[in-house]
């Protein structure tokens, strides 16, 4: 079996799985967000009405709440969803809430692994899509919508499909100016938005081996984009390390054993260009150097994508000393990362570069809350999606890129290779 | 069961969540609000040009993006009752089916190309099949996998039992 089917067997209290079983597995870890959570309050409302109460939550001390959507609230709505979840988590005994203006707090993918929240081998669920994210770290990390997640949060049990798996081996040697987002880029602009729908990634090769953990936790958010069920990677003593810097609760890991896959894909990575995903779809790519004319409004670095130490770092390595000629907002995935960041004198450089540093919110990327694109307008972002009207007005324009990219071209104002900017 | 509406057709692959029900309103969560934004990434009119049982046909991978159980419920309670497409989504198809809020159905690429906008539709989940009452053609529908089937038949996974 490979590591996804040995997790959901784990789960599910069977010897042995093979993809396209239907099985119902224990949930280790559970998510909710300030938009899931409001939605989950009102499934268990609405099934109240029929008659199925929720009396207690399988296991309070198993699931955890984020403030990351819609804070710091900007109307009445906002603001209610927030009290309201934070009653009902109060209620329900569960004290792992990471509210805003209290201590940690960020961006729900971001402090699944910032926080060691969940460890290797586990099966988690959350109620984002990009809970595939969390993968990186040797866990089955499945995003679910409200009523599958409030059925996990009574019964500690979902149904799920075992997934086939794609092999995705990087191979060779990542030049400095490759980052995993042009790399997963390139993947999802080679199998599409579909390409992995119902399906597992996974993720392998010198290339992976020799990445940190902040890199690998990009490439397995954007399998998201490729429709697939979970992201995930073995874990090394890579994983072990940044668990271990962040907690000693044990864990048991799995590892491939005689793994079998539905398909295997070879990338060599040394001569992969910086990769830009053209608007409307994340699969619409295209070398920077081939959009260096185009011209953008807004540079964008933030979300569980693109906004974590490292991509903080590479940004800062782009802007370091010099000033950015349209407008550009940083905002760090997590309280504990601004932290660092300002530590580090990152945010330092930022500011006198001319951009605006954020409190972490989900915000832009998703076009809900703060710093939305006018009609027309064009940004440049670190984020995972560039539908129609994903960063605000539906004739607005997103193109996604690394930091590195999105730096460069922050300082150009077009779409620039960071090979392209000057020492 | 045999379900009668008219088609809502909109052929493009990929609409996505962003498209079906745009992030802004995923503060809200009254289902009759979000109802009258259905779809509007793409007609803003759509939730007035629907009535209730009518359906809604696309293009491949429907519902892809996000996991806001929001889009189903906005489809749902405009009044689509199903929706029809070549292939769907994994969260959008698992939303739909254990919410209870409406049947996503697979069929063949080529009967997105023969049923045209607002034609009337018959469609008999029992048998896998869809009748095109204004041309007089016969679709079928992939069958339902059992778990699938058995969550659909309860009214959801709310009324399942293991």
């Amino acid at each position: 079996m490979n590591i996804t089917e040995k997790i959901i067997a784990r789960a599910s209290n069977k010897n042995t799985v093979s993809p396209g079983d239907v099985v119902f597995g224990n949930v280790d870890k559970l998510m909710i967000h300030d938009v899931s959570g409001p939605g989950v309050i009102k499934v268990f409302e609405e099934w109240s009405k029929r008659g199925i109460q929720l009396e207690k939550v399988w296991d309070a001390d198993k699931i955890w709440v984020s403030e990351d959507h819609f804070v710091p609230s900007a109307d009445r709505i906002s603001a209610e969803n927030i009290s309201k979840l934070t009653d009902w988590a109060k209620k329900f005994g569960i004290k792992k809430h990471f509210k805003y203006g209290l201590g940690q707090y960020g961006i729900c993918h971001t402090l699944s692994h910032e926080e060691a929240l969940v460890l290797p081998g586990e099966f988690y669920v959350g109620g984002d899509s990009h809970t595939n994210t969390t993968g990186a770290l040797g866990a089955l990390a499945v995003g679910l919508g409200h009523t599958d997640i409030a059925y996990a949060m009574m019964h500690g049990r979902i149904w799920l499909k075992v997934p086939e798996t794609m092999l995705f081996k990087l191979v060779g040697k990542k030049p400095p100016h490759i980052m995993a987002k042009d790399i997963i880029l390139k993947i999802i602009s080679d199998i599409g938005t579909d390409g992995a729908n119902y399906k597992a990634m996974e993720f392998a090769g010198d290339v992976v081996s020799e990445m940190s953990m902040e890199e690998r936790l990009t490439l397995t958010n954007m399998t998201t984009e490729a429709g697939a069920k979970n992201g995930i990677i073995e874990p090394d003593a890579v994983t072990d390390e940044y668990i271990r810097q962040r907690t000693a609760n044990p864990y048991r890991p799995v590892s491939g054993d005689d793994p079998n896959y539905l398909e295997e894909y070879t990338y060599e990575i040394d001569k992969l260009e910086p990769t830009v995903a053209k608007p409307y779809s994340p699969q619409n790519a295209a070398a920077a150097r081939e959009l260096q004319g185009v011209e953008v409004n807004k540079a964008y670095i933030g979300s569980c994508t693109g906004a974590k130490l490292e991509d903080l770092r590479s940004a800062a390595q782009i802007l370091k000393g010099k000033k950015v000629k349209i407008r550009t907002e940083v905002l760090p995935a997590a309280q504990s990362i601004y932290l660092k960041a300002m530590k580090e004198g990152l945010i330092e450089i930022f500011m006198e570069a001319g951009a605006v540093v954020g409190p972490p919110t989900c915000g832009a990327c998703c076009g809900a809350h703060m710093g939305i694109l006018a009609k027309d307008e064009i940004c440049v972002s670190t984020t995972n999606r560039n539908f129609p009207g994903r960063m605000g007005h539906v004739e607005s324009q997103t193109y996604l890129a690394s930091p590195l990219v999105v730096a460069a071209s922050a300082l150009k104002g077009k779409i620039t290779d960071p090979r392209d900017i000057a020492k | 069961m045999t379900l009668k509406g008219t088609v809502h057709k909109y052929s493009k692959d990929n609409i996505d969540t962003d498209v079906i029900l745009p992030g802004p309103y995923l503060k809200i969560h009254d289902h009759a609000e979000l109802s009258k934004h259905a779809m509007e990434g793409i007609d803003t009119n759509f939730s007035k040009k629907v009535s209730k049982g009518d359906f809604l046909l696309a293009g491949n991978n429907f519902g892809c993006g996000s996991s806001r159980e929001h889009a189903p419920i906005a489809l749902s309670h405009c009044g689509i009752n199903a929706v029809i497409a070549p292939s769907f989504a994994r969260i959008f198809y698992r939303n739909c089916v254990d919410g209870g809020y409406l049947l996503p159905l697979e069929v063949e690429k080529s009967t997105l190309e023969q049923i045209s906008d607002k034609d009337s539709l018959e469609i008999d989940i029992e048998k896998n099949e869809i009748h095109d009452v204004s041309n007089g053609k016969k679709f079928l529908i992939r069958p339902f996998p059992p778990l699938i089937k058995k969550i659909i038949d309860c009214g959801g996974l709310m009324y399942y039992k293991e």
